[in-house]
């Protein structure tokens, strides 16, 4: 059975819908025995639906799927897990008030009557983790854990059910690059046992790092396959957007000029009242784009928080052009000419059930170029979002298309044409491209340079490293809400920032 | 084997705001056959006394349009208030503030210049109702209280008030019953229909339909308060004040039902009495959402409403079907309305397997 020429996994013409949209579209996928397959594509390619389906999480409108020779009907999940095989989706599903081997055991039918029988199923996961190098206490709870070693906790409770074949949707999105060597290598050791692993993601790097074959999806179909070894980033690249894509970005050089924006002393508490940014001090000038590395959870959301307005910090000054910022009033960011990009755009940054004419106008209908006496001027706000509308390419029905019409990137212009309206002087971006696809990417980076080159200062808080390298002229580095480490663009070397950002002073 | 599910649906054409309600009164009256039927009432003569009873003489039409005016007041309330989700349930103690207000103004004006006691009255009642609601959003946005208990708590609080001034200050002198003096003839809404109770409130409140409509759609304030009602934290993000726009809008929504509690003093009572109002505020409620919070809409739901509570009457002496009947399609037409609503979001899809 293990021949590894004959796949585990068959899965012929499988189609699925929703609604409108062609999520898979006659898809022919096949796993091999002993492999990792990377399943590359944009979001929204289908990679997720996809394996969705062969975990038995959906059901294909149409096709065929075979696992170890056998034709499978997965109408759940629990049919897939007992073929062998396991999902490990982007958020974890695991209860984190329990400890690590009540989550393993969670749902098996490890015991004697009603009983548990933790000693048995303790023994067969210490063996487990010896075997792979999977190390974490089985008596931690989960909550203690690191999101790293929460994803080790899956790994293990996928194995602990037999699992032989492994799908990771896109799991190194929320690690370190530590984190990340670290599950590469977890990965090679379970095909080392002929195992199989398919690696859904996005990041090209990665995806040449770890796999043996790579299958790239677009628009819901198949669009190539190769082996890892006989292809590169560039082919790959354009593969998955379907055409030359130049991701090359050039900057002008410019030398930074007046501070713009000056963070002194800042401290704030995050939403469990505990301290997030500690006596943060940071400046970014005219000209200048400073990248604010580092993992989400250190106190970037806090940070962009105080600096919107949204949140109240305990301690400290923020001036913008030298004028001190009052503290909880988004008002009072935008009359100091802040450009404000929020990580959660569909809940904080756009409102969604309104027209996109509603969005572009909301920070600018007060100003008297678009009332007289509360009275708005319908003629007026109609040029200005028109203009907004082409000047960004922001592709909808019309200015009075309900914003949730819109597709991710074409929100995150909106977003954009609000914010960058008004020629701010300051703009502060926090993950501005998470969740886009790469030509919205490019699009929203290119905007981000021209202001630089406008003459803003711009605050560029994001997860996405090559982000940052690519456009930051300094990058500083947040961890447990303080500054590791700061380094000019030209001259960081990225082992350097990834050791900031897992903590290591150097 | 067949299983359902509810999934979310591609948002509707704009055509839809108007065909779901009036699909909803139509499945609603065919609905009300079987209460009609349990009440031993036949079924096509008690349709047709409905509707004749209602519209059927120029009497009748206008009682209609009598009833339609604070129906369609605290429709308006309520709904304005709801655009910005300020959940007020209180349109109730809003209206009586304002007809405890009329009353008090009502009986002591006499030395007042006769052509201005109309107007102190109306624009005191607006203000009362208007305080009144400012209270519980008043709490809501200081001290994050529930504006739906709140509000619906401040009508019971309300209730005693008038109670004890109308056995106290407010009590005719002379009688043993809650009720107050005869206000004087100045404060009275004209009548402007011989023969009937068409009086000068119904076309203050169709024109408070053209105010609410003009507000949402042309001012800035309109437009602070719908991004308010959508998403809060996004429109404090976007710099709005948001305490403010709620305040207002309760300020607005309150004085609305304050207004339907003037018209009904001054127009129908002439005194203050314990049931002045036979649940407007509630009633106001279940227009508004029936007339899909849109001002024209309102318009039409009260109409409906004023329908169904005067033909009732008809409908009750011919068949014998009792007058209750008229709050058990009230109440359907809520539940309808509410459930036609869901669908607009969401859709049944049947799956074979």
């Amino acid at each position: 059975m293990t021949n590894p020429n004959q796949p585990v996994v068959r899965m012929s013409s499988i189609t699925k819908h929703f609604l409108d949209v062609t999520a898979n579209k006659n898809i022919t996928f096949n796993l091999y025995p002993g492999e990792i397959c990377a399943l590359l594509g944009e979001n929204g390619a289908g990679k997720t639906t996809l394996m969705n389906i062969l975990f038995g999480y959906y059901t294909c409108d149409d096709g065929e799927i075979f696992i170890k020779g056998e034709k499978v009907n997965l109408s759940a999940p629990k049919n897939a897990i007992s073929r062998g095989v396991g999902m490990i989706h982007q958020h974890f599903a695991l209860v984190p008030s329990q400890t690590v081997l009540e989550n393993i055991i969670i749902g098996t039918d490890s015991g004697k009557g009603i009983f548990l029988d933790l000693k048995s199923a303790r023994q067969e996961l210490l063996e487990l983790q010896e075997r792979f190098g999977l190390q974490i206490d089985p008596d931690a709870r989960v909550w203690t854990l690191s999101v790293g070693e929460q994803q080790k906790v899956e790994i293990l409770k996928a194995l602990y059910r037999d699992v032989d074949i492994l799908i990771m949707d896109e799991p190194t999105a929320v690690l370190a690059p530590a984190e990340t060597v670290d599950l590469f290598s977890t990965l090679r050791s379970l095909v080392k046992e002929g195992r199989s692993v398919v690696f859904i993601s996005h990041k090209l790097n990665e995806v040449m790092d770890i796999s043996d074959r790579i299958v790239v999806l677009r628009g819901g179909q198949v669009v190539a396959e190769r082996k890892t070894a006989e292809t590169n980033t560039r082919e790959l690249a354009n593969l998955m957007v379907g055409r030359d894509l130049l991701e090359i970005i050039e900057k002008k050089t410019l030398n930074a000029g007046q501070p713009v924006l000056q963070i002194e002393n800042l401290n704030a508490l995050n939403d469990k009242k505990l301290l997030a940014l500690k006596n943060l001090n940071l400046v970014v000038r005219q000209n200048e784009i400073l990248g604010m590395a580092g993992i989400s959870g250190n106190g970037q959301k806090e940070l962009s928080e105080v600096l919107f307005g949204l949140r109240d910090p305990t301690d400290g000054i923020i001036k913008v052009n030298s004028v001190p910022l009052k503290f909880g009033s988004p008002a009072s960011t935008i009359q100091l000419k802040m450009g404000r990009i929020p990580e959660d755009r569909i809940d904080t940054g756009l409102l969604m059930d309104l027209t996109v004419e509603e969005n572009l106008i909301l920070e600018n209908h007060s100003s008297s170029e678009f009332h007289r006496y509360g009275l708005m001027k319908a003629g007026r706000i109609q040029q200005f979002s028109e203009d907004l509308i082409s000047a960004y390419g922001i592709m909808t029905a019309g200015r009075d298309a309900v914003t949730k019409s819109l597709s991710g990137g074409n929100l995150q212009k909106v977003m954009l044409a609000r914010e960058l309206a008004g020629s701010p002087t300051v703009v502060v971006a926090s993950q501005p491209t998470r969740g886009l696809d790469v030509g919205a990417m490019e699009y929203i980076h290119q905007r981000i340079l021209q202001e630089r080159e406008r003459g803003a200062g711009i605050l560029l808080i994001s997860e996405d490293l090559d982000e940052i390298f690519a456009l930051s002229d300094r990058i500083a580095v947040l961890f447990e809400g303080i500054i590791m480490g700061e380094a000019f663009g030209e001259q960081a070397c990225r082992e350097q920032i990834g050791l900031w950002m897992s903590g290591v002073k150097t | 084997m067949i299983s359902f599910r509810i999934v979310k649906r591609e948002p509707l054409p704009g055509w839809a705001k108007v065909v779901i309600p009036i699909a909803a009164i139509i499945v609603t009256l065919i609905l009300s056959a079987i209460p009609i039927l349990i009440a031993g009432g036949h079924l096509w003569k008690s349709y047709y006394y409905l509707f004749y009873g209602a519209l059927g003489t120029r009497f009748n039409l206008l009682e209609t349009f009598v009833k339609s005016s604070p129906l369609l007041l605290t429709g308006l309330a309520v709904a304005f208030a709801f655009r910005a989700k300020f959940w007020n349930i209180g349109a109730e103690g809003q209206l009586l503030a304002g007809a405890l207000t009329a009353t008090a103004l009502g009986v002591s004006l006499g030395g007042v210049p006769q052509p201005l006691v109309l107007p102190i009255i109306i624009i005191a009642g607006f203000v009362a109702g208007g305080i009144w609601a400012s209270i519980p959003a008043l709490l809501k946005t200081k001290l994050k209280v529930d504006d739906v208990v709140s509000t619906l708590l401040l009508n019971y609080v309300m209730i005693h008030i008038m109670g004890a001034l109308l056995f106290g200050p407010l009590q005719q002198p002379g009688s043993s019953w809650p009720r107050s003096s005869a206000i004087i003839k100045a404060a009275c809404y004209p009548i402007l229909l011989a023969r009937s109770r068409f009086h000068m409130g119904i076309l203050l409140s169709l024109f408070a339909v053209f105010v609410i409509w003009f507000i949402n759609k042309k001012t800035t304030f309109g437009y602070r308060s719908k991004a308010v009602g959508v998403n809060v934290r996004a429109a404090h993000f976007g710099g709005i004040n948001t305490t403010s726009v709620i305040l207002w809008t309760a300020l607005i929504s309150g004085g609305l039902a304050g207004l339907a509690g003037v018209g009904e003093l001054c127009a129908i009572q002439y005194r203050l009495i314990m049931d002045i109002s036979p649940g407007y505020g509630y009633s106001g409620i279940v227009i508004a959402m029936l007339g899909n919070l849109h001002p024209v809409g309102v318009l039409f739901s009260s109409l409906f409403f004023s329908v169904i509570i005067v033909g009732a009457q008809t409908m009750s002496r011919m068949t014998g079907v009792p007058t209750y009947i008229a709050e058990v399609i009230q109440g359907m037409a809520l539940m309808v309305m509410l459930i036609f609503l869901l669908f607009t979001e969401y859709k049944i899809r049947v799956m074979r397997k």
